[in-house]
Protein backbone atom coordinates (compact mmCIF):
# COMPACT_ATOMS: atom_id res chain seq x y z
CA UNK A 1 0.00 0.00 0.00
CA UNK A 2 2.82 2.20 0.97
CA UNK A 3 4.75 1.38 -1.88
CA UNK A 4 2.00 2.20 -4.44
CA UNK A 5 1.22 5.24 -2.83
CA UNK A 6 4.77 6.31 -3.25
CA UNK A 7 5.10 5.14 -6.69
CA UNK A 8 2.01 7.22 -7.72
CA UNK A 9 3.83 10.13 -6.31
CA UNK A 10 6.99 9.25 -7.59
CA UNK A 11 5.56 9.25 -11.52
CA UNK A 12 2.84 12.18 -11.04
CA UNK A 13 4.65 14.78 -8.67
CA UNK A 14 8.23 14.17 -8.71
CA UNK A 15 9.07 15.14 -11.63
CA UNK A 16 7.73 18.83 -11.70
CA UNK A 17 8.97 19.57 -8.54
CA UNK A 18 12.50 18.81 -9.19
CA UNK A 19 15.44 20.59 -11.43
CA UNK A 20 16.68 18.41 -14.32
CA UNK A 21 20.00 17.70 -12.47
CA UNK A 22 17.86 15.50 -10.03
CA UNK A 23 15.79 14.38 -12.04
CA UNK A 24 18.67 12.50 -13.63
CA UNK A 25 19.59 11.61 -9.85
CA UNK A 26 16.34 10.11 -9.18
CA UNK A 27 16.75 8.44 -13.04
CA UNK A 28 19.96 6.71 -11.49
CA UNK A 29 18.33 6.53 -8.10
CA UNK A 30 15.73 4.23 -9.86
CA UNK A 31 17.98 2.16 -12.12
CA UNK A 32 20.63 1.55 -9.37
CA UNK A 33 18.01 0.54 -7.01
CA UNK A 34 17.55 -2.48 -9.46
CA UNK A 35 20.76 -3.60 -9.60
CA UNK A 36 20.63 -3.53 -6.15
CA UNK A 37 17.61 -5.55 -5.83
CA UNK A 38 19.84 -8.30 -7.87
CA UNK A 39 22.28 -8.61 -5.12
CA UNK A 40 19.48 -8.45 -2.52
CA UNK A 41 17.66 -11.58 -3.75
CA UNK A 42 21.11 -13.18 -4.04
CA UNK A 43 22.76 -12.54 -0.95
CA UNK A 44 19.07 -11.88 1.31
CA UNK A 45 17.46 -14.80 -0.20
CA UNK A 46 20.12 -17.25 -1.57
CA UNK A 47 23.07 -16.56 0.88
CA UNK A 48 25.49 -15.78 -2.12
CA UNK A 49 27.45 -13.27 -1.83
CA UNK A 50 28.47 -11.37 -5.21
CA UNK A 51 30.89 -8.99 -5.77
CA UNK A 52 30.56 -8.68 -9.53
CA UNK A 53 27.48 -7.04 -10.03
CA UNK A 54 28.62 -3.77 -10.94
CA UNK A 55 30.65 -5.91 -14.14
CA UNK A 56 27.56 -7.47 -14.95
CA UNK A 57 26.19 -4.01 -15.01
CA UNK A 58 28.54 -2.92 -17.59
CA UNK A 59 27.79 -5.90 -19.31
CA UNK A 60 24.30 -5.04 -20.02
CA UNK A 61 25.34 -1.46 -20.85
CA UNK A 62 27.73 -2.08 -23.09
CA UNK A 63 25.39 -4.94 -24.99
CA UNK A 64 22.46 -2.14 -24.96
CA UNK A 65 24.45 0.20 -26.74
CA UNK A 66 25.43 -1.93 -29.12
CA UNK A 67 22.07 -2.95 -30.20
CA UNK A 68 20.69 0.78 -30.17
CA UNK A 69 23.09 1.61 -32.32
CA UNK A 70 23.47 -1.36 -34.81
CA UNK A 71 20.04 -1.59 -34.61
CA UNK A 72 16.26 0.32 -35.03
CA UNK A 73 14.64 -2.03 -32.83
CA UNK A 74 11.75 -0.78 -30.08
CA UNK A 75 13.52 0.17 -26.66
CA UNK A 76 11.68 -2.25 -25.10
CA UNK A 77 13.25 -4.96 -27.26
CA UNK A 78 16.26 -3.76 -26.82
CA UNK A 79 16.02 -3.66 -22.63
CA UNK A 80 14.44 -7.05 -22.75
CA UNK A 81 17.17 -8.11 -25.02
CA UNK A 82 19.79 -6.99 -23.05
CA UNK A 83 18.68 -8.51 -20.20
CA UNK A 84 18.71 -11.53 -21.46
CA UNK A 85 22.08 -11.76 -23.11
CA UNK A 86 23.47 -10.10 -19.76
CA UNK A 87 21.53 -13.41 -17.93
CA UNK A 88 23.82 -15.95 -20.14
CA UNK A 89 26.76 -13.95 -19.19
CA UNK A 90 25.90 -12.99 -15.68
CA UNK A 91 24.94 -16.75 -15.04
CA UNK A 92 28.32 -18.04 -16.38
CA UNK A 93 30.28 -15.69 -13.77
CA UNK A 94 27.57 -16.71 -11.15
CA UNK A 95 28.94 -20.49 -12.11
CA UNK A 96 31.71 -20.71 -9.63
CA UNK A 97 28.73 -20.56 -6.96
CA UNK A 98 27.42 -23.85 -7.47
CA UNK A 99 30.84 -24.78 -5.74
CA UNK A 100 32.16 -21.82 -3.72
CA UNK A 101 30.31 -19.61 -1.05
CA UNK A 102 31.25 -17.04 0.88
CA UNK A 103 34.26 -15.24 1.30
CA UNK A 104 35.58 -17.65 -1.67
CA UNK A 105 32.54 -16.63 -4.17
CA UNK A 106 32.71 -13.33 -3.18
CA UNK A 107 36.74 -13.02 -4.54
CA UNK A 108 35.97 -14.92 -7.59
CA UNK A 109 32.92 -12.83 -8.74
CA UNK A 110 35.46 -9.61 -7.61
CA UNK A 111 37.97 -10.95 -9.77
CA UNK A 112 35.67 -11.46 -12.49
CA UNK A 113 34.58 -7.52 -12.45
CA UNK A 114 37.84 -6.92 -12.37
CA UNK A 115 38.81 -8.96 -15.04
CA UNK A 116 35.71 -7.51 -17.12
CA UNK A 117 36.77 -4.09 -16.13
CA UNK A 118 40.28 -4.44 -17.61
CA UNK A 119 38.72 -5.64 -21.13
CA UNK A 120 36.55 -2.48 -21.33
CA UNK A 121 39.35 -0.26 -20.45
CA UNK A 122 40.78 -1.81 -23.79
CA UNK A 123 37.83 -1.67 -26.05
CA UNK A 124 35.60 0.65 -24.35
CA UNK A 125 31.94 1.05 -24.86
CA UNK A 126 30.38 1.69 -28.42
CA UNK A 127 29.69 4.43 -29.50
CA UNK A 128 28.50 3.81 -33.15
CA UNK A 129 32.05 3.42 -34.40
CA UNK A 130 32.13 0.53 -36.89
CA UNK A 131 32.99 -3.13 -36.31
CA UNK A 132 31.74 -5.40 -33.66
CA UNK A 133 33.11 -3.79 -30.79
CA UNK A 134 31.21 -0.37 -32.23
CA UNK A 135 33.71 1.62 -30.63
CA UNK A 136 35.94 4.96 -32.86
CA UNK A 137 38.28 7.24 -31.36
CA UNK A 138 37.21 9.51 -33.85
CA UNK A 139 33.89 9.79 -32.89
CA UNK A 140 34.49 10.56 -29.04
CA UNK A 141 33.18 13.78 -28.50
CA UNK A 142 31.23 13.92 -31.34
CA UNK A 143 27.96 13.53 -29.86
CA UNK A 144 26.71 9.89 -31.30
CA UNK A 145 24.37 9.70 -28.03
CA UNK A 146 22.81 6.43 -27.61
CA UNK A 147 18.65 6.79 -28.20
CA UNK A 148 16.06 6.96 -26.35
CA UNK A 149 12.58 5.26 -26.58
CA UNK A 150 10.61 7.71 -28.43
CA UNK A 151 8.25 8.24 -26.00
CA UNK A 152 9.99 9.11 -23.39
CA UNK A 153 12.47 11.83 -25.33
CA UNK A 154 12.94 14.20 -22.44
CA UNK A 155 14.38 13.83 -19.09
CA UNK A 156 11.02 13.63 -17.15
CA UNK A 157 9.61 11.44 -19.33
CA UNK A 158 12.81 9.15 -19.17
CA UNK A 159 12.80 9.20 -15.61
CA UNK A 160 8.70 8.02 -15.49
CA UNK A 161 9.41 5.15 -18.08
CA UNK A 162 12.65 4.38 -16.10
CA UNK A 163 10.39 4.09 -12.53
CA UNK A 164 7.70 1.97 -14.39
CA UNK A 165 10.36 -0.35 -15.53
CA UNK A 166 11.84 -0.68 -12.20
CA UNK A 167 8.57 -1.32 -10.61
CA UNK A 168 8.10 -4.19 -13.09
CA UNK A 169 11.27 -5.84 -11.65
CA UNK A 170 9.81 -5.38 -8.32
CA UNK A 171 7.05 -7.51 -9.56
CA UNK A 172 8.88 -9.71 -10.91
CA UNK A 173 11.10 -9.99 -7.57
CA UNK A 174 8.03 -10.13 -5.42
CA UNK A 175 6.41 -12.82 -7.76
CA UNK A 176 9.75 -14.68 -7.09
CA UNK A 177 10.08 -14.53 -3.24
CA UNK A 178 6.48 -15.77 -2.57
CA UNK A 179 6.30 -18.29 -4.53
CA UNK A 180 8.40 -21.65 -5.40
CA UNK A 181 11.61 -20.20 -6.43
CA UNK A 182 11.75 -18.27 -2.67
CA UNK A 183 10.74 -20.82 -0.87
CA UNK A 184 13.30 -23.30 -2.53
CA UNK A 185 16.24 -20.30 -2.41
CA UNK A 186 15.21 -19.77 1.58
CA UNK A 187 15.66 -23.25 1.98
CA UNK A 188 19.06 -23.35 0.27
CA UNK A 189 20.28 -20.31 2.19
CA UNK A 190 19.68 -22.04 5.96
CA UNK A 191 20.04 -25.09 5.12
CA UNK A 192 21.62 -27.20 1.88
CA UNK A 193 20.87 -30.65 3.33
CA UNK A 194 17.33 -29.56 4.42
CA UNK A 195 16.75 -27.79 1.21
CA UNK A 196 18.16 -31.56 -0.84
CA UNK A 197 16.21 -33.63 1.64
CA UNK A 198 12.67 -31.41 0.45
CA UNK A 199 13.67 -32.10 -3.05
CA UNK A 200 15.13 -29.03 -4.40
CA UNK A 201 17.83 -28.93 -7.07
CA UNK A 202 20.10 -26.96 -5.13
CA UNK A 203 22.28 -26.09 -8.57
CA UNK A 204 18.84 -25.43 -10.71
CA UNK A 205 17.82 -23.12 -7.77
CA UNK A 206 21.41 -21.36 -7.67
CA UNK A 207 21.79 -21.04 -11.10
CA UNK A 208 18.29 -19.41 -11.16
CA UNK A 209 19.02 -16.62 -8.77
CA UNK A 210 21.62 -15.69 -10.58
CA UNK A 211 20.46 -15.69 -14.19
CA UNK A 212 17.37 -13.42 -12.59
CA UNK A 213 19.66 -11.05 -10.89
CA UNK A 214 21.56 -10.71 -14.02
CA UNK A 215 18.60 -10.23 -16.10
CA UNK A 216 17.62 -7.43 -14.00
CA UNK A 217 21.40 -5.84 -13.97
CA UNK A 218 21.02 -6.18 -17.43
CA UNK A 219 17.86 -4.51 -17.93
CA UNK A 220 18.95 -1.91 -15.44
CA UNK A 221 22.12 -1.83 -17.45
CA UNK A 222 19.80 -0.81 -21.04
CA UNK A 223 18.23 2.06 -19.02
CA UNK A 224 21.46 3.76 -17.92
CA UNK A 225 23.01 3.26 -21.83
CA UNK A 226 19.47 6.01 -22.47
CA UNK A 227 19.92 7.93 -19.40
CA UNK A 228 23.45 9.04 -19.50
CA UNK A 229 23.84 8.86 -23.60
CA UNK A 230 27.12 7.64 -23.49
CA UNK A 231 28.96 5.47 -22.10
CA UNK A 232 32.81 5.07 -20.75
CA UNK A 233 34.51 2.59 -18.96
CA UNK A 234 34.58 5.37 -16.04
CA UNK A 235 31.24 4.84 -15.13
CA UNK A 236 31.90 1.06 -13.84
CA UNK A 237 34.89 0.70 -11.56
CA UNK A 238 35.87 -2.11 -9.97
CA UNK A 239 35.59 -0.08 -6.16
CA UNK A 240 31.75 -0.15 -6.79
CA UNK A 241 30.89 -3.47 -6.61
CA UNK A 242 32.08 -3.09 -3.30
CA UNK A 243 30.11 -0.31 -2.53
CA UNK A 244 27.53 -2.00 -4.02
CA UNK A 245 28.02 -4.34 -1.72
CA UNK A 246 28.14 -2.01 1.23
CA UNK A 247 24.64 -0.08 0.42
CA UNK A 248 22.60 -3.66 0.19
CA UNK A 249 23.77 -4.42 3.20
CA UNK A 250 22.56 -1.20 4.61
CA UNK A 251 19.18 -0.85 2.75
CA UNK A 252 18.70 -4.28 4.03
CA UNK A 253 18.53 -7.64 2.36
CA UNK A 254 15.81 -9.49 3.90
CA UNK A 255 12.71 -7.10 2.17
CA UNK A 256 13.27 -6.64 -1.72
CA UNK A 257 12.32 -3.12 -0.77
CA UNK A 258 15.77 -2.49 1.02
CA UNK A 259 17.36 -2.24 -2.51
CA UNK A 260 15.40 0.93 -2.99
CA UNK A 261 17.01 1.99 0.23
CA UNK A 262 20.21 0.75 -1.22
CA UNK A 263 19.12 2.53 -5.01
CA UNK A 264 19.36 5.91 -2.84
CA UNK A 265 22.26 5.53 -1.10
CA UNK A 266 23.91 5.00 -3.75
CA UNK A 267 23.34 7.74 -5.81
CA UNK A 268 21.10 10.41 -4.25
CA UNK A 269 23.65 10.68 -1.37
CA UNK A 270 26.54 11.40 -3.63
CA UNK A 271 24.74 14.00 -5.10
CA UNK A 272 23.28 15.08 -2.00
CA UNK A 273 26.90 15.59 -0.64
CA UNK A 274 27.81 17.13 -3.92
CA UNK A 275 25.26 20.19 -4.01
CA UNK A 276 26.21 20.37 -0.37
CA UNK A 277 30.38 20.97 -1.29
CA UNK A 278 31.27 18.23 0.93
CA UNK A 279 33.95 15.48 -0.47
CA UNK A 280 32.85 12.59 -2.17
CA UNK A 281 34.91 10.61 -0.03
CA UNK A 282 33.33 11.49 2.97
CA UNK A 283 30.74 8.54 1.86
CA UNK A 284 33.44 5.68 2.14
CA UNK A 285 33.66 6.75 6.07
CA UNK A 286 30.15 7.47 6.37
CA UNK A 287 29.58 3.88 4.27
CA UNK A 288 31.89 2.10 6.55
CA UNK A 289 30.10 3.51 9.72
CA UNK A 290 26.99 2.54 8.26
CA UNK A 291 27.51 -0.92 7.70
CA UNK A 292 29.55 -1.77 11.02
CA UNK A 293 25.93 -0.19 12.73
CA UNK A 294 23.70 -2.35 10.22
CA UNK A 295 26.10 -5.70 11.29
CA UNK A 296 26.16 -4.48 14.92
CA UNK A 297 23.01 -3.67 15.60
CA UNK A 298 20.30 -3.44 13.05
CA UNK A 299 20.85 -6.73 10.53
CA UNK A 300 17.84 -6.66 8.51
CA UNK A 301 18.97 -3.10 7.40
CA UNK A 302 17.54 0.46 7.21
CA UNK A 303 14.39 -0.60 5.49
CA UNK A 304 13.40 -2.12 8.77
CA UNK A 305 15.60 -0.49 11.49
CA UNK A 306 13.61 2.98 10.31
CA UNK A 307 10.07 2.36 10.79
CA UNK A 308 10.84 0.58 14.29
CA UNK A 309 12.92 3.76 15.24
CA UNK A 310 9.99 6.14 14.08
CA UNK A 311 7.34 4.13 16.05
CA UNK A 312 9.53 3.84 19.41
CA UNK A 313 10.55 8.17 18.73
CA UNK A 314 6.75 8.44 18.40
CA UNK A 315 5.89 6.59 21.38
CA UNK A 316 8.74 9.06 23.27
CA UNK A 317 7.42 12.00 21.68
CA UNK A 318 3.51 11.00 23.00
CA UNK A 319 4.96 10.18 26.85
CA UNK A 320 6.62 13.54 26.20
CA UNK A 321 3.71 15.11 25.45
CA UNK A 322 0.85 13.07 28.49
CA UNK A 323 3.79 14.23 30.83
CA UNK A 324 3.12 17.81 29.78
CA UNK A 325 0.02 17.58 29.75
CA UNK A 326 -0.47 15.79 32.80
CA UNK A 327 1.72 18.45 34.50
CA UNK A 328 0.32 21.33 34.00
CA UNK A 329 -3.37 19.45 34.90
CA UNK A 330 -1.67 19.01 38.53
CA UNK A 331 -0.64 22.65 38.39
CA UNK B 1 10.84 -52.97 1.86
CA UNK B 2 13.82 -51.61 2.22
CA UNK B 3 16.88 -54.32 1.49
CA UNK B 4 20.61 -53.36 2.35
CA UNK B 5 23.52 -55.29 1.30
CA UNK B 6 26.93 -55.15 2.38
CA UNK B 7 26.74 -51.18 2.57
CA UNK B 8 30.60 -49.37 3.70
CA UNK B 9 31.07 -46.34 4.19
CA UNK B 10 34.46 -45.09 4.33
CA UNK B 11 35.51 -41.69 6.26
CA UNK B 12 39.80 -42.08 5.63
CA UNK B 13 40.51 -44.50 8.00
CA UNK B 14 37.21 -44.25 10.20
CA UNK B 15 34.66 -47.09 9.04
CA UNK B 16 31.12 -45.84 10.76
CA UNK B 17 29.00 -48.09 8.50
CA UNK B 18 31.05 -51.98 8.03
CA UNK B 19 28.99 -54.52 6.04
CA UNK B 20 25.74 -53.44 6.98
CA UNK B 21 23.40 -56.13 5.68
CA UNK B 22 19.69 -56.16 6.45
CA UNK B 23 15.97 -55.67 5.39
CA UNK B 24 13.37 -53.39 6.68
CA UNK B 25 10.60 -55.33 6.19
CA UNK B 26 7.52 -52.20 6.17
CA UNK B 27 5.46 -50.63 9.10
CA UNK B 28 7.53 -48.78 10.91
CA UNK B 29 11.23 -50.77 11.95
CA UNK B 30 14.01 -49.11 14.99
CA UNK B 31 17.24 -48.27 14.00
CA UNK B 32 19.15 -48.06 17.15
CA UNK B 33 22.62 -48.32 18.35
CA UNK B 34 25.25 -46.64 20.88
CA UNK B 35 26.50 -43.23 19.57
CA UNK B 36 28.90 -43.54 16.44
CA UNK B 37 26.97 -46.90 15.79
CA UNK B 38 26.44 -45.00 12.16
CA UNK B 39 22.93 -44.46 12.51
CA UNK B 40 22.66 -41.03 10.80
CA UNK B 41 25.60 -41.98 8.60
CA UNK B 42 23.17 -44.83 7.06
CA UNK B 43 20.37 -41.86 7.13
CA UNK B 44 22.55 -39.73 4.86
CA UNK B 45 24.26 -42.89 2.56
CA UNK B 46 20.12 -43.12 2.04
CA UNK B 47 19.95 -38.94 1.02
CA UNK B 48 22.72 -39.20 -0.61
CA UNK B 49 25.00 -36.54 1.22
CA UNK B 50 26.92 -39.83 1.72
CA UNK B 51 28.58 -42.13 -1.24
CA UNK B 52 29.54 -45.41 0.26
CA UNK B 53 32.54 -47.23 -1.04
CA UNK B 54 30.74 -50.51 -1.74
CA UNK B 55 26.96 -51.97 -1.10
CA UNK B 56 23.63 -51.77 -2.35
CA UNK B 57 20.52 -49.72 -1.33
CA UNK B 58 17.08 -51.30 -2.68
CA UNK B 59 13.85 -50.12 -1.59
CA UNK B 60 10.61 -51.19 -3.20
CA UNK B 61 12.62 -53.16 -5.80
CA UNK B 62 14.39 -49.68 -7.05
CA UNK B 63 18.38 -48.97 -6.75
CA UNK B 64 18.20 -46.09 -4.33
CA UNK B 65 21.90 -45.32 -4.76
CA UNK B 66 21.73 -44.91 -8.53
CA UNK B 67 19.44 -42.19 -8.12
CA UNK B 68 20.58 -38.77 -8.04
CA UNK B 69 20.18 -36.90 -4.81
CA UNK B 70 17.86 -34.70 -5.58
CA UNK B 71 15.21 -36.85 -7.54
CA UNK B 72 14.95 -39.39 -4.02
CA UNK B 73 12.57 -36.91 -2.29
CA UNK B 74 10.67 -37.08 -5.68
CA UNK B 75 10.59 -40.69 -5.59
CA UNK B 76 9.28 -40.28 -1.88
CA UNK B 77 12.02 -40.43 0.02
CA UNK B 78 12.09 -38.01 2.45
CA UNK B 79 13.46 -37.43 6.26
CA UNK B 80 14.52 -35.17 9.39
CA UNK B 81 17.43 -34.04 11.44
CA UNK B 82 19.21 -35.09 14.58
CA UNK B 83 19.14 -30.69 14.99
CA UNK B 84 16.05 -30.04 13.46
CA UNK B 85 16.06 -28.03 10.32
CA UNK B 86 12.80 -25.88 9.48
CA UNK B 87 13.28 -23.28 7.67
CA UNK B 88 12.80 -20.32 10.33
CA UNK B 89 12.39 -16.91 7.71
CA UNK B 90 9.43 -19.06 5.97
CA UNK B 91 6.16 -19.86 7.39
CA UNK B 92 4.47 -23.02 8.64
CA UNK B 93 3.00 -23.41 5.46
CA UNK B 94 5.77 -22.49 3.12
CA UNK B 95 7.50 -25.06 5.27
CA UNK B 96 5.83 -27.92 4.46
CA UNK B 97 4.71 -26.53 0.57
CA UNK B 98 8.66 -26.74 0.38
CA UNK B 99 8.91 -30.46 0.51
CA UNK B 100 5.39 -30.23 -1.36
CA UNK B 101 5.95 -28.50 -4.34
CA UNK B 102 9.75 -29.99 -4.95
CA UNK B 103 9.28 -33.24 -4.17
CA UNK B 104 5.37 -33.82 -5.74
CA UNK B 105 4.61 -34.69 -9.19
CA UNK B 106 3.18 -31.09 -9.41
CA UNK B 107 -0.23 -31.56 -9.15
CA UNK B 108 -3.00 -31.99 -6.89
CA UNK B 109 -4.24 -29.69 -4.53
CA UNK B 110 -1.10 -28.09 -2.55
CA UNK B 111 -3.35 -25.56 0.15
CA UNK B 112 -5.56 -28.77 0.91
CA UNK B 113 -2.49 -31.24 1.36
CA UNK B 114 -0.40 -28.85 2.89
CA UNK B 115 -2.99 -28.28 5.63
CA UNK B 116 -4.10 -31.53 6.02
CA UNK B 117 0.10 -32.64 7.11
CA UNK B 118 -0.09 -29.82 9.36
CA UNK B 119 -3.52 -31.68 11.01
CA UNK B 120 -1.76 -34.88 10.80
CA UNK B 121 0.58 -33.85 12.76
CA UNK B 122 -1.59 -31.69 15.57
CA UNK B 123 0.11 -28.73 14.89
CA UNK B 124 -2.34 -26.10 16.16
CA UNK B 125 -0.33 -23.08 15.34
CA UNK B 126 -1.58 -20.56 12.69
CA UNK B 127 0.17 -21.84 9.46
CA UNK B 128 0.96 -18.42 8.73
CA UNK B 129 3.06 -17.88 11.45
CA UNK B 130 7.00 -17.86 10.69
CA UNK B 131 9.13 -20.80 12.15
CA UNK B 132 11.41 -18.97 13.41
CA UNK B 133 9.18 -17.23 16.44
CA UNK B 134 8.06 -21.37 17.35
CA UNK B 135 9.50 -23.36 20.10
CA UNK B 136 11.16 -26.53 20.10
CA UNK B 137 7.86 -28.60 19.65
CA UNK B 138 6.03 -27.09 16.83
CA UNK B 139 9.63 -26.95 15.04
CA UNK B 140 10.15 -30.31 15.47
CA UNK B 141 6.01 -31.06 14.38
CA UNK B 142 6.55 -29.02 11.19
CA UNK B 143 9.64 -31.04 10.25
CA UNK B 144 7.65 -34.81 10.78
CA UNK B 145 4.97 -32.13 8.28
CA UNK B 146 7.23 -31.99 6.11
CA UNK B 147 8.10 -35.15 5.76
CA UNK B 148 4.90 -36.74 5.43
CA UNK B 149 3.19 -34.12 3.12
CA UNK B 150 2.11 -35.39 -0.29
CA UNK B 151 3.14 -38.92 -1.20
CA UNK B 152 6.39 -40.14 0.88
CA UNK B 153 7.32 -44.04 0.69
CA UNK B 154 10.11 -44.41 2.89
CA UNK B 155 10.20 -41.38 5.78
CA UNK B 156 13.40 -41.60 7.72
CA UNK B 157 13.23 -40.08 11.09
CA UNK B 158 16.52 -39.34 12.97
CA UNK B 159 15.56 -38.19 16.96
CA UNK B 160 12.55 -36.50 16.02
CA UNK B 161 11.91 -36.11 19.91
CA UNK B 162 15.02 -35.17 21.07
CA UNK B 163 15.07 -32.60 23.44
CA UNK B 164 11.09 -32.83 23.98
CA UNK B 165 9.78 -33.20 27.22
CA UNK B 166 7.77 -36.92 28.55
CA UNK B 167 4.38 -35.84 27.05
CA UNK B 168 5.10 -34.16 23.97
CA UNK B 169 7.27 -37.36 23.30
CA UNK B 170 4.32 -39.42 23.45
CA UNK B 171 1.94 -37.01 21.43
CA UNK B 172 5.27 -37.71 18.77
CA UNK B 173 4.94 -41.03 19.20
CA UNK B 174 1.51 -41.16 18.40
CA UNK B 175 1.76 -39.66 15.21
CA UNK B 176 4.87 -42.05 14.60
CA UNK B 177 2.36 -44.85 14.57
CA UNK B 178 -0.11 -43.37 12.23
CA UNK B 179 2.23 -42.88 9.49
CA UNK B 180 2.26 -46.21 8.01
CA UNK B 181 -1.21 -46.41 8.04
CA UNK B 182 -1.71 -42.69 6.76
CA UNK B 183 0.22 -42.25 4.03
CA UNK B 184 1.39 -45.86 3.47
CA UNK B 185 5.25 -45.21 3.72
CA UNK B 186 7.37 -47.66 5.42
CA UNK B 187 9.13 -45.28 8.55
CA UNK B 188 12.79 -45.53 10.19
CA UNK B 189 12.97 -44.09 13.27
CA UNK B 190 16.14 -43.11 15.09
CA UNK B 191 15.96 -42.84 18.66
CA UNK B 192 17.84 -43.03 21.99
CA UNK B 193 14.42 -42.99 24.05
CA UNK B 194 13.83 -47.10 24.58
CA UNK B 195 9.97 -46.34 25.31
CA UNK B 196 9.22 -44.27 22.20
CA UNK B 197 11.23 -47.15 20.19
CA UNK B 198 9.13 -49.88 22.05
CA UNK B 199 5.97 -47.89 21.55
CA UNK B 200 6.34 -47.17 17.64
CA UNK B 201 7.74 -50.07 16.13
CA UNK B 202 7.15 -53.68 15.59
CA UNK B 203 10.85 -54.97 14.51
CA UNK B 204 13.83 -52.79 15.68
CA UNK B 205 17.40 -52.83 13.99
CA UNK B 206 20.89 -52.68 16.64
CA UNK B 207 23.95 -50.98 15.04
CA UNK B 208 27.57 -51.10 16.84
CA UNK B 209 30.28 -49.27 15.14
CA UNK B 210 28.89 -49.68 11.69
CA UNK B 211 27.61 -53.25 11.49
CA UNK B 212 24.30 -54.80 12.66
CA UNK B 213 24.04 -56.89 16.19
CA UNK B 214 20.32 -57.17 16.23
CA UNK B 215 17.23 -57.58 14.75
CA UNK B 216 13.91 -58.91 14.75
CA UNK B 217 10.90 -58.08 16.68
CA UNK B 218 11.12 -54.87 19.15
CA UNK B 219 10.55 -56.77 22.75
CA UNK B 220 13.18 -59.47 21.60
CA UNK B 221 15.66 -57.62 20.48
CA UNK B 222 15.75 -54.81 23.61
CA UNK B 223 16.21 -58.36 25.63
CA UNK B 224 18.95 -59.57 23.45
CA UNK B 225 22.20 -60.26 25.34
CA UNK B 226 24.49 -58.53 22.89
CA UNK B 227 22.92 -55.12 22.47
CA UNK B 228 22.60 -54.84 26.61
CA UNK B 229 26.27 -55.14 26.27
CA UNK B 230 27.15 -53.05 23.32
CA UNK B 231 24.33 -50.14 25.34
CA UNK B 232 25.44 -50.74 29.31
CA UNK B 233 29.40 -51.77 27.74
CA UNK B 234 29.14 -54.63 30.58
CA UNK B 235 28.15 -58.09 30.83
CA UNK B 236 25.06 -58.98 32.33
CA UNK B 237 25.43 -61.38 34.67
Amino acid sequence: MVIVALLAFVLAALPSMLSTYWITVFTAVAIYAVVALGLNLLMGRVGLVSLGQIAVLALGAWVAAKLLFDTSLPFPVVILLSGLITMVLGTIVGLPALRLTGLYLALITLMMAGAITVVLAATDFPNGGPGFLAHSESSLGSGATIRRPAVAETDPAYFRYVVVTAALMFLVALWHVRSKAGRAWEAIRQSEPAALAAGVNITLYKLWAFALASFMTGVAGALLAGNVGQLFNYQFPTRDNIILLAVVLMGGIYSIWGALVAGLLFRYLPALLDTWGLPADLLTILFGVGVLQVLLTAPAGIVEQFPKDMARLGRLVARGAGRVVGGVRRA
Amino acid sequence: MIEVENLQVRFGGVRPIDGMTLTFPGGTCGLIGPNGAGKTTFFNVLSGFVKPVAGAVRAFGEDLLGMPDYRRARWGLRRTFQTEQAIEKLSVYDNVALAHEHSGDGRGSLAEDVLGALDFVGLEVDPRSKVGTLGARERRLVEVARAVVGKPRVVLLDEPAAGLPDEETQHMGRVIRQIPEHSGALVILVDHDMSLVSACCEVTAVLDFGKLIASGPTAEVLRDEKVMKAYLGTEET
